[in-house]
């Protein structure tokens, strides 16, 4: 039962936060892409309730932020004028899901620009970006696993289900894929596909080659269960039954497999998401001005970023409560997939 | 005898395998070193055309594989465009350095791995066991990209280690130990990035086999006849639960040389990382494959070494006749 209750868990923490990515357009205050020049690197702005003169306010406001006088890099807080922050105010339009437009924004300020997070080197807000690029990176880190997951399912299939030299081959090639060091490969693959595209183009090649990277594991874990499966007596009695293979393999042997194949789904997402975010890093992935968990991280491979802007690095941060979201939806499911199998070995034998 | 012989085989295979791979994966490519010349109105198309001939890119693909193979054969990699020079020893020159990272990281991981994890297992949910599985739970959802950069920015932030490179400026005049000392300074950060990056998989893996084992009656047994603790769990236990952290040990060299790739390039260290990107980016086709071969041997060679270990740790595959 706890077991139970531990996947919902997991399930409630990650589908809180992929809908927080989702609705990025409502969460952000800004456009990811709208800049202000005139302010490079504002640091993180604080929001206060108290103010200069140590009186109390209920609606929470921030001061925005002046070069201190003699610098050119420096910020302050200008403290003459407060400025209210706004819930649930009207801001730039933007279109929720891709769908609905509306101007909503959870939050933000008709006077003067907040930034949460600070900004980047065009001034763009960070927080907008880091939202706007968790849907790249989290979309890239999805479909790649579907395709992967795809693949993985069909190769394993006709592997286990075809025995003889088809598997032989098959899994072969799967050990291959399997030795290779993943970033290696996912370097050798990217390193032969078109350089200079469009972003929309860039981001399906960068799922479609971590798609094709992945497949070999998922594959071998469905070709042991089919193995099995194939053996069962439900499955023989059918195939005794005259039914043809791709009806045995869709309707008898493919749900056998859910199981193993959403494990590694919970297990590969992450790993994509990653692998994403390492591509674009090296500029290899989804380019600018689009924003995606990795370029946005690739400002900090100029050190004078590294030195001043620490702000910069917050992306990184961002990324780890998926990760915690995903590891422990793998690890209940592992521990489901576990108890599940020693349910049905405790049913096969009544004793 | 025959199982170091089938493995050594199976490693040859794997070579060939991806060689072949990243051939087959350059025959997609659109493409090639050559064509930004194309927009040099000062290059003639003739002397494009001279240069795809003088570097075979015209012929067809098995010719080039089959040139490309004999080549291997006598010690070359192939020629790379970008550097105007072969390949081997341009690759020879990062190797070593990529080398040094990962071996050093390797062996401060498992050294650091084995006992905590045998620790771990050694007190099975008790407290330290609950601080080590926390912590390492906590570093395995860390990716190593972010990791990487945090350490950096640590370090530009206190200024305790240097930032990048393999050396400081003004090495060559250093005494042999102030040059010993400069070089480790170097190696810390990123070898700290690796060994935390892997860290967190090899105590829960050593933890998992080594609490396995030490249920087992035979360990009762010895405890019973008075054995000391710690020679019991080192010298018995450890013993027993090596077969499957050998296995563990091949498939580690993979990720190291994964993670490795990505700290480099991120702490610029010059090992084959930066080299591989580079010439990525530069379309540098005979480097990249160079580079993914040259890993993919060290990749190999961890495995055959995990294989020798297992040989001599596992006396069952002595006697057993290979399953097929």
């Amino acid at each position: 039962m706890s077991q139970r209750l531990k996947l919902t868990k997991w399930l409630v923490v990650l589908v809180v936060l992929h809908c927080i990515v989702a609705g990025a357009g409502f969460f952000a205050p800004y456009n990811p892409v709208e800049q202000d020049r005139e302010h490079p690197y504002l640091p993180p702005m604080r929001v206060h309730l108290m103010d200069a003169q140590n009186h109390f306010h209920v609606r929470p406001f921030f001061y925005p932020l002046r070069l201190r006088t003699g610098s050119f890099d420096q910020y302050e807080e200008d403290t003459t004028s407060a400025i209210p922050l706004r819930f649930f105010t009207r801001g730039t339009p933007y279109r929720l899901l891709g769908l609905i437009p509306s101007r909503l924004h959870l939050f933000g300020s008709t006077d003067a620009r907040i930034h949460l997070l600070g900004s980047d080197a065009y001034g763009r807000d960070q927080l907008s970006r880091i939202l706007y690029g968790g849907q790249v990176s989290l979309l890239a880190g999805l479909l790649g696993a579907t395709v992967t997951l795809l693949f993985g399912a069909l190769i394993g299939m006709a592997a286990g289900y075809y025995d003889g030299w088809r598997d032989e081959l098959l899994m072969r090639v799967a050990e291959l894929f399997l030795a290779l060091p993943w970033l290696y490969l996912l370097f050798a693959l990217r390193a032969f596909l078109p350089l200079a595209v469009s972003p929309l183009e860039a981001f399906l090649l960068v799922v479609a080659v971590i798609g094709m990277v992945g497949w070999a594991r998922p594959a071998r874990l469905v070709r042991g269960v089919v193995l099995s499966v194939k053996e069962r007596d439900f499955v023989r009695a059918a195939r005794g039954f005259g039914a043809p293979d791709f009806y045995l393999l869709r309707r008898h042997i493919l749900p056998e497999t859910a199981s193993v194949l959403l494990t590694q789904a919970a297990i590969l997402v992450p790993q994509f998401v990653l692998a994403e975010m390492t591509l674009s890093f090296l500029g290899l992935g989804v380019p600018e001005p689009m924003s995606s968990w990795g370029n946005l991280l690739a400002s900090l491979q100029q050190y004078s970023v590294l030195v001043s802007y620490w702000w910069m690095y917050l992306p990184a941060v961002a990324i780890i409560p998926f990760f915690l979201g995903y590891l422990g939806l793998a690890s209940a499911l592992q521990e489901r997939v576990g108890a599940y199998k020693i349910d049905e070995k405790s049913s096969w034998n009544p004793s | 005898m025959r199982y170091l012989l089938r493995r050594t085989l199976h490693a040859v295979f794997l070579l060939f395998g991806v060689s072949l791979l990243t051939f087959l994966f350059s025959a997609l490519t659109p493409g090639n070193y050559f064509d930004e010349m194309r927009l040099n109105p000062q290059i003639s198309p003739e002397s494009i055309a001279a240069l795809h001939t003088q570097y075979q890119l015209d012929r067809p693909l098995p010719v080039r594989y089959a040139h490309w193979l004999n080549a291997v054969a006598h010690g070359e990699l192939g020629f790379s465009f970008a550097y105007n020079s072969p390949v081997a020893p341009l690759l020879w020159v990062r190797a070593r350095n990529t080398l040094l990272l990962t071996v050093t990281a390797a062996l401060l991981a498992w050294l650091l791995a084995l006992p905590l994890g045998v620790w771990s297992a050694s007190r099975f949910g008790r407290v330290p066991d609950r601080v080590v599985s926390w912590t390492t739970a906590t570093l395995l959802v860390i990716p190593d990209l972010v990791l990487a950069l945090g350490l950096l920015i640590l370090a530009v932030r206190t200024g305790w280690f240097p930032t990048g490179g393999l050396v400081s400026v003004g090495y060559e005049e250093f005494s042999p130990l102030h040059k010993l000392g400069d070089l480790a300074l170097h190696m810390t950060l990123p070898v700290l990035a690796l060994v935390l990056a892997t860290l967190p998989m090899l105590v829960r893996h050593v933890r998992a086999s080594v609490a396995e084992v030490l249920d087992a009656p035979f360990l009762r047994a010895a405890l019973g006849h008075g054995i000391p603790h710690r020679k019991l769990l080192y010298g018995y236990a450890l013993r027993a639960a090596a077969n499957p952290l050998i296995s563990l040990f091949g498939f580690s060299v993979g990720t190291l040389l994964s993670g490795s790739l990505l700290v480099e390039v991120v702490m610029s260290w010059p090992g084959l990382g930066p080299l591989l990107l580079e010439s990525i980016l530069a379309r540098d086709l005979y480097v990249v494959i160079g580079g993914v071969l040259l890993s993919m041997i060290f990749l190999v060679a961890g495995n055959l070494f995990a294989d020798v270990l297992l040989y001599w740790a596992d006396p069952r595959i002595h006697t057993a006749v290979s399953p097929k």
